[in-house]
């Protein structure tokens, strides 16, 4: 690891002028550090910003709106009880992550700006273009079966694995932002960027800018009864997505009012598809109803490399996700959270 | 002596308990002192550069900037490193490979370590060796089977013989009148044991001190004192605790090497640990393979043929090949039977044995294959198996020394419940509409035993003091060895002190190839045997001796006391014999090693039977095993717990095989893309439920004088078919690669809902 | 840069002088304060060996920086059991076999109280295995696992409801 200073700034002004080209915002530290050692990212100055004071808050608006601060542990969000009622399928998300370890230390901002997994990204011997930018990108033509199948371009196939995102994501959750220019708030769908030519610009976070929190408006709340996180994973728990989806439905009677879809691990930002939203709107819930919808939410979508099978796999994962959503959010978070297998399966088998 | 004959001590009042662990206390409160946990003074760190090419050279390493990091003490890189007294392309020991330990600048696997880096912190030293950033002249890396053209190789598997061929082969495919023709592969695995290959090495003059996990203390000592000219006696190893081995820690491996040779060269302690990333490469693994079956059965589903060719990856510079196909020669019976190998060379590390080396592999496939047959001839697998049963090993036509394989079909087939299980896959459901599958396999694992001595004090206090240098790398050999030595005196197990994991104690070989136990155990109970003799005689030629003049009726040793056989009421303490006799203590030795005529004459091998319930998820064919019920016949159990336990790690181990582990290669450089424990899985504990282990008692009156087989690979074999097939049994794909990936199902059109 | 960090480890209050920043809570327990009972399995937060408890949540000791570690309360396995009297969960994990080569262990343990204060699981074995499967277990334990940590969370239920009469 390069040696750093570090900073542990009092106060978010002090944080702001902290703050130079080479400086790092230091949240838990389970991506920033994890990328220190390998020598993927290498920050001169560190600067520790969870105890920067008035981030560590779950607040809720008088109109039902909610404000995570963006220090909150991504454990003590998810085990917020008034979360995992209102917006079942964030708190869902968040436990399908990683492991308890790390979900006690990640913050909600170091979440959102986690780097992708691509492992040509982490190996600084490998050429990358997200991380040095002009040298080419090795996982092009390299081991890429779990890259991206929507919003590549040839500069970058890479995926942004964030579960968390899917669900805020679908429920249009806000950014609120502060920097050398002042404060600013981020759509959700602008935060991410797609690679394009620059897959360096990771987000539209601005050098300097900091996270404050996230909001998510009183709307999101709307979706509490009918909304899930689905994972599909290559072992039962403490695994990257192959590719997720979060699906909340507001029911009106037995019609689908209004619908939301998020796909994860298909594209370098979550992937949200209005087209496929507006499918669903004022229908009945029924199995081919959502295989359209999941069909117009990989429209678009094609393999980067070895790939394809991936777009097969989240059309499948997004219909289920929307059959699970109009099933109903479970009463009690599953004991296995967005896993196919989360369901009280009972041992009974039926020959 | 025929007036001191001792009875034998077959069941002692300690073997067959389930004791508990006797390292338990120092395992859950952090006690326990694994190599890298040793901080001498002065201590410098060591921490080497791993080639991320895996074939060409380096061409360039930038030394002064890694020089001029603070805390950087030293550079070894193939311009500088002083000489070794050993050639590392020699083999000094019988199960050694060829290390890399800097002798040029060549590059022939990714991973290799191609500079050292010696630092004052390790935060220095693993920052110089960043710093060095290397450049290389690469040249694309073969690293798929199909990257270079086989060759014959037939290879030495643990206790069966090399690849054969029995019957007639042509005849027996002529015969059959259902056949199979199906190639499945096998993917590279790496042993990942928790703890990392670690050092701390001291010199004193040329006395070489070491903490190092080790599998083979003895043997090690001896290759180390080959690479540094020094005599074995001057080598001081000490492994008193293992992370598990797994077999990758029963050889010498380059970095190791280099680690003590920096030790050398700096007069200090120098610490060396791999990185998880390091543990891809330079220690071994599982080679690649691909094996092509193809068996016949007649119209009674008796098999006319099992024809088993396997090819498996090597390196390009040694040679383990997995003996894959010799998992053919013990199992079934068949007309006509052909186990052969070929080999290709890759630029990969040298594979070695890992967990059921061979037997692994070849069960994987072969249990598969058999799945594939039964459905072809309509029949249910577990009556298919029973319908081809060998009674004598197929391979080699030797008897079995005991197999109750029949009673592990039974009582796993019992318990699992599999009776009723529909022939049609795709026929069962739970509650939430995933899909059910229903599979098994046969387990196999030969009974090998090395050679192995040991040495029993009995003190005059009568307690006992028993020494080995047995390794324990979590089987439990500080308990089940305990046990055993201490029925062989006749010593309640809190009277008996037992030392292991150290150089100075005699020789207990290898902790290999389930042999341990039976091996390091029969030289214990030898050792502990000697020292009754030796009591007996003292005690029957003593006057003063209740037990005098009983040496012909024999004596036995119960509890502390000697007993005359048939007589027990007859007795005395050892302690008061001993002390009549001038109170010195009395030494027993012992050795263990299988009488060759019983080798010759037997053929001995741990079965077993393993029972498989998956679900798959019909539209996303992400899977789980639900259950996994195991029995297994593996002669005597020391201890029940310890074995259990044993077992259940092995079958877990299928899980990850079945469903988890593969290295994988970026195709251009051959650098392993997944080196780490995010991209390379193994089971998680989400990944077991309902697991379930059955030991079957069997008396071997000719394994060894315990009966002992072992248990540490076998719970590996079968369990990787069982739940392959489970899964073809759920979904109707038969996907003939491993691990079964999602992408595998949905690739194979498994349909929607 | 040098700095200095004030913590409560396994009870004692400690200062500790850091000569390096780069320096993680995992290889200051094991190089630096002679607590190696921590164990390093991957260095990189994917095998939980290192898991210890900060501020009584666990956390995986290889991606916390000890630099930021200024006022905290750290505890690891040496600090867990009561003299020689052994926290429930170690002595649950001796019984139920729960290990075999010991080497995942103190992060196991270490987990499984951290679980256990979560309150998340209860005894039911599946949210337990879900619970603990951020602690890797090469030799493959998980069976002796569950139990070991269902058997705990009984076992420190109960002891509290005789606490609480
Ligand atoms: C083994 C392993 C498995 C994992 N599995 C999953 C998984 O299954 N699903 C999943 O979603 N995630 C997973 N993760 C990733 C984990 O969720 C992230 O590492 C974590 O959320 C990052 O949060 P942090 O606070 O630790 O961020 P840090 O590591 O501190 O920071 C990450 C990035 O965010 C920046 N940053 C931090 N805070 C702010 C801020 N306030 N404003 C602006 N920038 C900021 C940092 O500079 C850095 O670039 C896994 C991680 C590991 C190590
Ligand atoms: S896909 Fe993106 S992150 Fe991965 S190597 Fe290419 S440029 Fe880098
Ligand atoms: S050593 Fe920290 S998680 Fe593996
Ligand atoms: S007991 Fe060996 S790794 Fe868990």
């Amino acid at each position: 690891m390069k040696r750093f200073d570090y900073i542990r700034p009092a106060s978010i002004d002090e944080a702001l002028a902290a703050w130079n080209p080479g400086a790092a915002w230091l949240g838990g530290g389970t991506n920033l550090v994890d990328l220190m050692k390998t020598g993927a990212v290498q920050p001169d100055t560190v600067i520790d910003v969870t105890r920067l004071p008035g981030l560590d808050r779950i607040e809720w608006g008088a109109d039902g709106s909610l404000r995570i601060g963006a220090m909150v542990r991504n454990a003590d969000l998810a085990d917020d009880p008034e979360v995992a009622r209102r917006l079942p399928m964030v708190a869902e998300a968040l436990l399908a992550g990683a492991s308890g370890q790390l979900r006690n230390a990640a913050t909600v901002g170091g979440n959102l700006m986690q780097h992708t997994r691509c492992n040509y990204f982490e190996t600084p011997q490998a050429a990358c273009n997200r991380r040095d930018p002009g040298t080419g990108c090795d996982a092009r033509d390299g081991e890429n079966a779990n890259l991206a199948v929507l919003g590549w371009s040839e500069a970058c196939i890479a995926t942004n694995p964030s579960d968390f995102c899917v669900p805020l994501a679908a429920l249009d959750a806000v950014v609120e932002v502060q920097g050398p220019e002042g404060k600013r708030e981020i759509a959700i769908a602008d935060f991410h960027s797609l690679p394009g030519d620059t897959p360096e610009r990771r987000t539209a976070l601005e050098p300097g800018e900091l996270i404050l929190a996230v909001r998510l408006p009183a709307a999101a709340a709307d979706f509490a009864g009918h909304a899930r996180y689905l994972k599909v994973r290559e072992r039962t728990s403490y695994a990257f997505a192959l590719v997720s989806a979060a699906a909340a439905l507001r029911m009106e009677g037995d019609r689908i009012a209004e619908a939301r879809l998020a796909l994860g691990a298909v594209a370098a930002k979550p992937w949200r598809v209005a087209e496929a939203e507006a499918l669903l709107a004022g229908q009945a819930p029924d199995p081919h109803l959502f295989a359209r919808a999941a069909g117009a939410a990989l429209t678009g979508a094609a393999p980067s490399g070895d790939n394809s099978w991936k777009i097969d796999l989240a059309r499948r994962t997004a219909a289920r996700a929307l059959a699970m959503a109009a099933t109903g959010a479970p009463a009690r978070m599953p004991a296995l959270p967005a896993s196919p297998f989360g369901e009280p399966a009972g041992d009974h088998v039926h020959a | 002596m025929p007036d001191t004959l001792v009875q034998p001590v077959r069941f002692g009042s300690n073997s067959g308990q389930p004791v508990t662990r006797r390292d338990g206390i120092a395992k859950v409160t952090g006690a326990a002192t694994f190599a890298a946990d040793n901080q001498p003074a002065g201590l410098l760190h060591a921490v080497y550069l791993p080639a991320t090419i895996a074939r060409g050279r380096v061409t360039h390493l930038d030394v002064a900037a890694a020089e001029a990091h603070p805390g950087v003490v030293q550079i070894i890189t193939p311009a500088d490193r002083p000489p070794l007294d050993g050639d590392p392309s020699a083999k000094p020991t019988p199960f050694s490979f060829r290390i890399d330990v800097l002798q040029d600048d060549t590059v022939r696997y990714a991973g290799q370590p191609i500079a050292l880096v010696l630092g004052e912190t390790l935060e220095a030293a693993t920052e110089g060796a960043r710093l060095l950033a290397p450049r290389y002249a690469a040249e694309t890396a073969r690293t798929a089977l199909d990257d270079e053209t086989p060759f014959a190789f037939e290879p030495a598997g643990f206790g069966l013989p090399a690849g054969a061929e029995h019957g007639d082969v042509a005849g027996g495919h002529a015969a059959a009148t259902q056949a199979v023709d199906v190639t499945y592969e096998t993917a590279a695995q790496y042993h990942n044991a928790m703890e990392t290959h670690a050092v701390v090495a001291a010199w004193e003059g040329d006395h070489l001190t070491l903490d190092m996990p080790s599998q083979a203390l003895a043997m090690s000592c001896g290759a180390y004192a080959y690479f540094f000219g020094i005599p074995a006696e001057n080598v001081t190893l000490r492994s008193p605790y293992l992370g598990g081995g797994f077999g990758s820690k029963a050889f010498t491996t380059g970095p190791q090497v280099l680690a003590i040779l920096a030790a050398r060269m700096t007069g200090r302690p120098v610490k060396l640990s791999l990185t998880r990333q390091q543990m891809f490469g330079p220690v071994g693994h599982r080679g690649a393979t691909r094996q092509r079956l193809r068996l016949g059965a007649d119209v009674a589903a008796a098999l006319t043929v099992i024809d088993h060719e396997s090819i498996a990856a090597t390196s390009s510079f040694d040679d383990f090949v997995e003996p894959a196909a010799n998992a053919s020669q013990g199992l079934y019976s068949a007309q006509a039977l052909r186990a052969a190998h070929r080999a290709v060379r890759l630029d990969v590390g040298t594979p070695g044995p890992m967990r059921a080396p061979g037997e692994a592999s070849g069960s994987a496939a072969l249990e598969c294959a058999m799945d594939e047959l039964a459905q072809e001839a309509g029949i249910d697998p577990l009556e298919f198996r029973l319908r081809n049963y060998a009674e004598t090993e197929p391979g080699t036509g030797k008897p079995y020394s005991s197999k109750a394989l029949r009673q592990c079909y039974d009582q796993a087939a019992e318990r699992f419940g599999w009776a009723g299980r529909p022939l049609a896959p795709r026929q069962m459901r739970d509650e939430a509409g995933l899909l059910v599958g229903w599979g098994m396999g046969t387990a196999l694992f030969p009974a090998p035993m090395f050679a192995a001595e040991a040495r029993a004090t009995l003190r005059p206090d009568g307690s006992a003091l028993v020494e080995t240098s047995a390794a324990d790398m979590g089987q439990g050999a500080w308990t089940a060895l305990a046990q055993i030595a201490a029925d062989s005196l006749g010593l309640p197990l809190d009277r008996v002190e037992f030392r292991a994991g150290h150089s100075d104690l005699p020789d207990a070989g290898v902790a290999g190839g389930s042999g341990h136990t039976a091996t390091a155990g029969t030289a214990l109970h030898a050792a502990g045997g000697d020292v009754i003799r030796q009591l007996g005689e003292i005690a029957a030629a003593d006057e003063a001796s209740p037990l005098h003049g009983a040496g012909n009726a024999g004596f036995v040793a119960r509890d502390g006391r000697l007993c005359v056989a048939g007589d027990e009421e007859r007795s005395e303490a050892f302690a008061d014999i001993l002390a009549r006799a001038g109170g010195a203590a009395l030494i027993g030795n012992g050795s263990g090693s299988r009488a060759p005529e019983d080798a010759e004459r037997w053929a001995m091998n741990a079965h077993g039977a393993v029972f498989a319930e998956v679900k798959v998820d019909p539209d996303l064919c992400q899977m789980r095993v639900t259950r996994l019920v195991g029995a297994f016949a593996a002669g005597r159990i020391i201890n029940p717990k310890l074995a259990e336990s044993q077992l259940m790690g092995g079958m877990i181990w299928g899980t990850s095989f079945a469903l988890h582990e593969e290295a994988r290669h970026d195709r251009h450089t051959g650098r392993i893309v997944n080196a780490d424990f995010a991209g390379y899985h193994i089971a998680v504990n989400a990944d077991v439920q309902g697991l379930e282990v059955i030991t079957v008692h069997e008396d071997d009156p000719h394994v060894n004088a315990l009966g002992i087989k072992g248990v540490g690979e076998i719970g590996v074999t079968g369990t990787v078919g069982a739940i392959a097939n489970a899964i073809w049994h759920a979904t109707g794909t038969r996907v003939r690669r491993f691990p079964i990936r999602v992408r595998d199902l949905l690739e194979a059109g498994s349909p929607v809902g | 840069m040098a700095s200095s960090i004030a913590l409560t480890l396994n009870g004692v209050a400690r200062q500790v002088a850091l000569d390096d920043l780069r320096v993680t809570l995992l290889d200051l327990l094991r190089e630096r304060l002679a607590l190696p009972g921590t164990k390093k399995g991957c260095d990189r937060g994917q095998c939980g060996a290192c898991t210890v408890l900060v501020d009584g949540r666990r956390v995986n000791a290889c991606l916390t920086l000890a630099v930021t570690l200024d006022g905290v309360e750290v505890t690891t396995i040496e600090g867990l059991s009561d003299g020689e009297t052994l926290h429930p969960v170690q002595a649950a994990f001796i019984e139920n076999d729960a290990f075999q080569c010991g080497y995942c262990t103190p992060g196991q343990i270490m987990s499984a109280v951290g679980l256990i204060a979560e309150g998340r699981a209860g005894d039911d074995a599946e949210r337990i295995r879900e619970g603990m499967s951020g602690n890797l277990c090469r030799c493959a334990a998980y069976h002796g696992i569950t139990l070991a940590v269902q058997d705990a969370t009984r076992r420190m239920a109960g002891a509290e409801a005789e606490d609480a009469a």
